[in-house]
C-alpha cells in the first residue's frame, strides 16, 4: 500500500545530509563540549559553528543563541523566566498548549494573563493587543505560524506595539522556521524559538533567540553552558543537526522548493475543497486564503466525524491530523478551531493536512483519490451523525 | 480473489478483549484494535472525596488505554481510541443519575451495551472499512436457518456469563458481532494470553462501575450534580412499615435500592429491607426478609432476540440480576398491541410502552425497578427489558 505522511506540522523525518552532518558526533567527536581536552574542543567547535549557523539565520549575533531542547522548553523559558507574581502577560487563545499551559501555571501563582481571540480568520488583530496592554504588561507572546491552519500572525505590527509601551516581545517560531524569510530584527522580538524536528531535523533539540540586554532567568540551572542561560550539557549531535536542517530550510526557501510546495497544497486544497459539504478553516469570507505557511491547509467536513475519518485515511496510508490528541490518545476537538468560533461538531470534523517540502505530484494524487471516497464511505453509512452531540 | 474481511476489536485493556485480540490476529485476518474514551477519570478527581488518582482497572482509566495500545503493539495490530465521550455522558450517565434520582437502581454496562457500545463499535468499525467487531464478552451467538434468527446463548464458562447485559442486542447487532470467548473457559483465556506472550494475562478482573472511581454512586451523584450545577433534588420523606405506619425519616430516595438492608437509619428487633421506594411520595417502605419476595414482575423497553415478538404466554426462564439464578415464570403481552417488526432487520421494534408480566412459579426476592429482567430458554436468551 501507498503511504502518504501528510502531518508535517506533528513532526519530519530527517533528511539525508542531517543524518550525515551528525553521524561523526555520535561515537568519533563524542567530547563533552566543556571539556578543556581535545576530544572536548572538538564538541565545542561544532557547537560554535552550530551557533553561527543559527545566528545567520536568525539575523542576530551569535552570543544571542541558546541551544535547549525545542518548542516546548522554548516557549516556557520565555514565560516562567520573564513574569513574576503582579505582572502580566498578554497571550492569544490559539498558541501552542506549551505557551497556554505555562500561562495557566503562572496565572495560579499571581501572573495576570489576558488571551486575546483571534478572528474567525485565524488572524489575531494587533489593534486587540494594543487594548489589551496594561501598566503591568511585562510580556506579549504570539506565534509566527499558526500549527493548526498555518495563518501567519502580524508579528511585526505587533512588535511595533510592544516597542511602543515597553513590554517584552516572545514569538513562538515553530511552524513558521524555515518555511517563511526569517529575521528577528525584522520581527522586532526579544525572544524566538524554534524546534529542529520540525524542519527535517531530529527530535529533542531545538534552539532560541534571546536579545542581548534580556533580563531572561533560566529554566534549568546546574552548570554553566550556554553562557549560564541553559545548564545541561550540550546535545551536540543535536545540534549539529539542527544546523544542518535549518541550511537546508533557508536552501528551499531559496531554491523555489516552497513555492512550489505552495502549489501542491493549493492543488490539494481545491481538489478536497470539491467534495461537497466542506469548507478551508482560516480564510476570508469571501472564500480567500489569508496569508499562511506554504505547507498547510485544514478543511471542515459537513455530516461526519473528523476522528473516524482520520482512521479511516490512516489505514488506507494516509497519515493527516484533526484536533488534537488528549491524554489518552482519543481526538479533543482543536482549540485553535473552537477560538475562531468553530461549534464543536464542525471543529471536530475538520482535518489538518501539512505536507512535507518532500511531497510530490503523486502523493497529492493519491491523496485526492482516498479523502472523497473515504468521506463519501462516511457520510453514506452515518447520515445523522454530525450535529446530534456537542 | 476476495480480501479477507476487516475485524474490529473492542480492546478494553483487560485480559479478555486482550486475548481476542491476539486469537483474531492469529486468524489472519486483518485486525484494528479499538478502544472507545467513555469518562475522563480526572473529571471528578478530588471532588466530594472521590479518590485524587484513580487506580487502575476500569474500562475509561489511563492505564488501560495504555495497556490496550501495549497489547496492540505486540501484535503488531494498528490501534484506535475513539473518543466517545459525550455520548456516553448523554446516553449511560445522564440515565444512571436520573434512574437514581427517581428511586431505581440503573444498570449502567446495560444501558452502555443497548445504547452505545455495540451500536458504536459496529458504526466507527464500519467507518474504517470493517465488517465485523469483535469483543471478550463471555456469550455465544449463532444463526439458525430454522428459525431465521440470530440466537444468543449462555457460554461454556457459566461463572463468566455476561448474557445478562446483552439482552439488548439487535439481530443486526448479533450478526455482525464475534464473541470468541463464548466457547472457552476463563483459565483457557488467561492460558491463550500467556501463550500470545501478553504482559496482562495475569491482571485482576474489573468488577466494578467504570466511571465511579471507588465505586461510591452517591459520591458521583454528588459531585457530578455540582459539576452540572444541579442541585440533588429534594427527596426526603417518611420510612414506613410493611403496614403503613411511619417509623422513621431519611434523607432522599435515592440513598435506597430494593433489598438494602444497611444504612436504612432505624433500629429493629429483626433485620429490615427496603421493599418499595415511591417516588411520587418519596416513601420508602421497610420490612422483613419474607416481605421483599414478589411473585410477577413488569417489564417495559423489551428486546426480543429468538423470537420476533412475544404473542401469547410463554415458559421462560427469568434472570432479575447479574448473580440472580434464573427462575421459571410464565410471561405474556401485558399491553395492547403486540410490537411491529422491522421488515428490514428483523428486529422488533422496542416500543417503550410495550410491557410484558411475568409470574414466577416460586416468589423470588427484590425484584428491583431499574433492574434488567433477562429471559431464558434454557441456554438461549430470549429477550429482555426493564422492570418496572
Amino acid at each position: 500500500m501507498l503511504r502518504v505522511y501528510m502531518d508535517a506540522n506533528a513532526t519530519t523525518p530527517l533528511l539525508p545530509e542531517v543524518v550525515e552532518a551528525m553521524r561523526p558526533y555520535w561515537m568519533e567527536h563524542f567530547g563533552n563540549a566543556s571539556s578543556i581536552h581535545l576530544h572536548g574542543q572538538q564538541a565545542h567547535a561544532a557547537v560554535n559553528r552550530a551557533r553561527e549557523t543559527l545566528a545567520d539565520f536568525f539575523n542576530c549575533h551569535a552570543a544571542e543563541v541558546v541551544f535547549n531542547s525545542g518548542g516546548t522548553e522554548g516557549d516556557n523559558t520565555a514565560l516562567f523566566g520573564l513574569l513574576r507574581p503582579g505582572d502580566h502577560l498578554v497571550t492569544t487563545a490559539i498558541e501552542h498548549s506549551a505557551v497556554l499551559q505555562a500561562a495557566e501555571r503562572l496565572a495560579g501563582r499571581g501572573v495576570e494573563v489576558t488571551h486575546i481571540a483571534p478572528q474567525p480568520t485565524g488572524l489575531i488583530d494587533p489593534e486587540a493587543i494594543r487594548q489589551a496592554l496594561q501598566p503591568n504588561t511585562r510580556l506579549i507572546s504570539v506565534m509566527l505560524a499558526n500549527n493548526e491552519t498555518g495563518v501567519l500572525q502580524p508579528v511585526e505590527t505587533i512588535a511595533d506595539i510592544a516597542r511602543t509601551a515597553g513590554t517584552f516581545f516572545h514569538i513562538d517560531a515553530v511552524q513558521g522556521a524555515g518555511k517563511v524569510p526569517f529575521d528577528v530584527r525584522r520581527f522586532g522580538c526579544h525572544l524566538c524559538s524554534i524546534s529542529a524536528h520540525k524542519v527535517h531535523g531530529p527530535k529533542g533539540i531545538g534552539t532560541m533567540f534571546v536579545r542581548r540586554g534580556t533580563p531572561l532567568d533560566p529554566l534549568l540551572v546546574g552548570g554553566n553552558h550556554e553562557r549560564r542561560r541553559r545548564a545541561g550539557t550540550e546535545n551536540v549531535p543535536g545540534i549539529v543537526g539542527l544546523a544542518k536542517a535549518i541550511e537546508l530550510a533557508t536552501q528551499s526557501l531559496e531554491d523555489g522548493t516552497i513555492g512550489r510546495l505552495a502549489q501542491l497544497r493549493d492543488r490539494l486544497e481545491a481538489g478536497i475543497l470539491q467534495i461537497p459539504g466542506t469548507g478551508l478553516n482560516g480564510s476570508c469570507e469571501d472564500g480567500a486564503a489569508i496569508p499562511r505557511v506554504a505547507n498547510t491547509t485544514n478543511i471542515w467536513f459537513d455530516q461526519l466525524e473528523g476522528e473516524a475519518l482520520v482512521i479511516a485515511l490512516d489505514l488506507k496510508g494516509v497519515a493527516v491530523s484533526g484536533g488534537s490528541a488528549c491524554h489518552s490518545g482519543a481526538t479533543e476537538p482543536s482549540h485553535v478551531l473552537m477560538a475562531m468560533g468553530l461549534n464543536k461538531t464542525r471543529a471536530r470534523a475538520s482535518l489538518r493536512f501539512s505536507l512535507l517540502k518532500t511531497a510530490t505530484e503523486a502523493d497529492v494524487d493519491y491523496v485526492l483519490k482516498v479523502v472523497p471516497e473515504a468521506v463519501e464511505h462516511l457520510r453514506a453509512l452515518s447520515p445523522e451523525v454530525a450535529g446530534t452531540l456537542g | 480473489m476476495t480480501q479477507p474481511e476487516t475485524i474490529a476489536v473492542a480492546m478494553s485493556g483487560g485480559v479478555d478483549s486482550s486475548t481476542v485480540a491476539a486469537m483474531l490476529a492469529q486468524s489472519g485476518n486483518p485486525v484494528v484494535g479499538l478502544t472507545l474514551q467513555l469518562w475522563d477519570q480526572t473529571r471528578l478527581a478530588g471532588k466530594n472525596g472521590i479518590p485524587d488518582a484513580p487506580k487502575a482497572g476500569r474500562c475509561c482509566s489511563l492505564d488501560d488505554v495504555y495497556d490496550a495500545r501495549r497489547v496492540a503493539e505486540h501484535l503488531g495490530i494498528p490501534y484506535y481510541v475513539v473518543n466517545q465521550q459525550a455520548r456516553f455522558e448523554r446516553d449511560v450517565v445522564q440515565p444512571f443519575v436520573d434512574e437514581y434520582l427517581a428511586g431505581r437502581t440503573p444498570i449502567p454496562c446495560s444501558l452502555c451495551n443497548n445504547h452505545l457500545k455495540f451500536d458504536q463499535l459496529l458504526q466507527t468499525a464500519r467507518s474504517i472499512g470493517a465488517t465485523r467487531i469483535a469483543t471478550g464478552h463471555y456469550a455465544i451467538n449463532e444463526f439458525d436457518p430454522a428459525r431465521n434468527r440470530w440466537i444468543l446463548k449462555r457460554p461454556a464458562d457459566r461463572a463468566k456469563d455476561q448474557t445478562y447485559f446483552l439482552f439488548g442486542l439487535t439481530q443486526e447487532q448479533l450478526a455482525h458481532t464475534l464473541f470468541p470467548l463464548g466457547s472457552i473457559t476463563k483459565p483457557a483465556v488467561r492460558a491463550a494470553a500467556r501463550t500470545a506472550g501478553l504482559a496482562l494475562s495475569e491482571k485482576p478482573d474489573s468488577q466494578e462501575i467504570c466511571f465511579i472511581p471507588g465505586g461510591d454512586y452517591k459520591q458521583f451523584l454528588t459531585a457530578y450534580l455540582e459539576e452540572q450545577g444541579r442541585q440533588i433534588p429534594e427527596t426526603a420523606g417518611d420510612l414506613v412499615a410493611s403496614d403503613g405506619h411511619v417509623i422513621g425519616h431519611h434523607d432522599g430516595i435515592f440513598n435506597f435500592t430494593v433489598g438494602q438492608r444497611k444504612g436504612l437509619g432505624v433500629s429493629s428487633p429483626s433485620p429490615l429491607y427496603v421493599l418499595n421506594i415511591d417516588p411520587a411520595s418519596h416513601r420508602v417502605t421497610v420490612g422483613a426478609d419474607e416481605e421483599l419476595a414478589t411473585r410477577t414482575l413488569r417489564a417495559r423497553r423489551l428486546n426480543w432476540i429468538s423470537i420476533p415478538s412475544l404473542t401469547g404466554p410463554m415458559r421462560v426462564q427469568i434472570k432479575i440480576r447479574h448473580r440472580h439464578e434464573p427462575a421459571w415464570a410464565t410471561l405474556e403481552p401485558a399491553s395492547p398491541g403486540a410490537p411491529g417488526l422491522d421488515s428490514e432487520t428483523g428486529d422488533s421494534k422496542i416500543s417503550p410502552n410495550q410491557e410484558v408480566l411475568a409470574t414466577f412459579d416460586e416468589p423470588q426476592r427484590a425484584v428491583t425497578p431499574g433492574q434488567s429482567a433477562v429471559f431464558y430458554d434454557n441456554d438461549e436468551v430470549v429477550g429482555g427489558g426493564w422492570i418496572v
